[in-house]
């Protein structure tokens, strides 16, 4: 194997590993059925390697989860009646996509917070510089009239 | 003097919370089950396939939930530790075999000895879904009225034992009306 071939080889995968996801089993024949589910797999999080969803992840935990999904889906639930399932056992950890709650209020406030709270030392800041400023200005034309 | 002190007290307090957060083991999911009813268990026992066990028998005294299995590292560590529990005669320890294999299971309780009243099998791992169990071994404490009120994740330890559960087990039964 040539170094290029290897080059080439690498960039391959770089480009296209993110788009390897493990779950590759097709669960539905229904194409839209089997996307459904496999968003459904990208929204979970898979409490064993936590930074993977259910969809990426090969731990056992992970496949028991796809398969408690597609059961649920064939049984003819909704996406919310499937979340809350997981969210009953698991907290709302298992969401990829946390939502907001009492305890991450501030996580999610903070960024216009910081903005409002920020623009305000600014102002302040920039107001008392013009004020200052102002008083040089007058000062130096009182001098010279 | 006073222009220092806001930025500074902010400083302390960011530090302070970021310390705390860097004590706490993110891989620790708090359990949703806790000071709810345990979820609902009828599962064959690992010993007699024909018997089962069920939630619904171990009402009326407050039980513990052990998962394992004989593939998970920290169920050996700590089987030690359930044996020395189980000879305290506290209270009855249930096991939950975790998508394990039936012999092997079996063959690991033979040899190592059995702390369990009694070990239902899941091989499939639904009940275990129902409990919220991502990773063995698991710990759960379950209040005479079936209410889950405390869960242990990671390998259960004496020091664990005596500050975590037995308190716990202790108000159990005085609310269920089984004295100390």
């Amino acid at each position: 194997m040539s170094v290029r071939h290897f080059l080439v080889g690498l960039t391959l995968w770089c480009v296209l590993g993110g788009a390897w996801a493990f779950d590759s089993e097709v669960a539905f024949e229904d194409p839209v059925q089997q996307a459904r589910y496999e968003r459904l797999n990208r929204e979970l999080r898979c409490l064993v390697c936590q930074n993977q969803t259910i969809a990426d992840s090969t731990a056992p935990l992970a496949a028991d989860l796809r398969r408690e999904v597609r059961e649920m889906m064939q049984a003819g639930r909704t996406d919310a009646e499937i979340r809350q399932f997981m969210i009953d056992r698991y907290g709302d950890f298992v969401l990829y996509r946390p939502r907001m709650n009492a305890t991450n209020f501030l996580l999610w406030a903070a960024p216009a917070l910081l903005l409002l709270i920020g623009s305000g030392v600014a102002v302040r800041f920039i107001r008392r510089r013009t004020a200052e400023v102002d008083e040089d200005d007058a000062e130096s034309g009182a001098g010279r009239a | 003097m006073w222009r220092y002190a806001l930025p500074l007290a902010l400083f302390v307090l960011l530090a302070v919370a970021l310390r705390i957060g860097l004590e706490r083991d993110p891989s620790i999911v708090p359990s949703p089950l806790i000071g709810r009813p345990a979820p609902a268990l009828s599962l064959p026992s690992l010993q007699d396939p024909s018997y089962l066990i069920g939630t619904a028998e171990l009402r009326g005294a407050p039980w513990l939930l052990n998962v394992w299995a004989t593939w998970c590292v920290g169920c050996r560590q700590e089987h030690e530790v359930l044996l020395q529990i189980a000879a305290q005669n506290v209270i009855p320890l249930i096991g939950l075999n975790w998508k394990d294999d039936n012999a092997g299971a079996r063959r690991w309780l033979a040899e190592l000895g059995n702390p369990y009243a009694a070990v239902a099998e899941d091989r499939e791992g639904r009940v275990a879904i129902d409990w919220g169990v991502y990773g063995a071994p698991e710990t759960f404490l379950i209040g005479a009225d079936g209410t889950v009120l405390y869960k242990h994740v990671a390998p259960m330890t004496l020091e664990i034992w005596r500050t975590e559960f037995l308190p716990r087990i202790e108000l159990a039964r005085r609310t269920a009306g089984l004295g100390g």
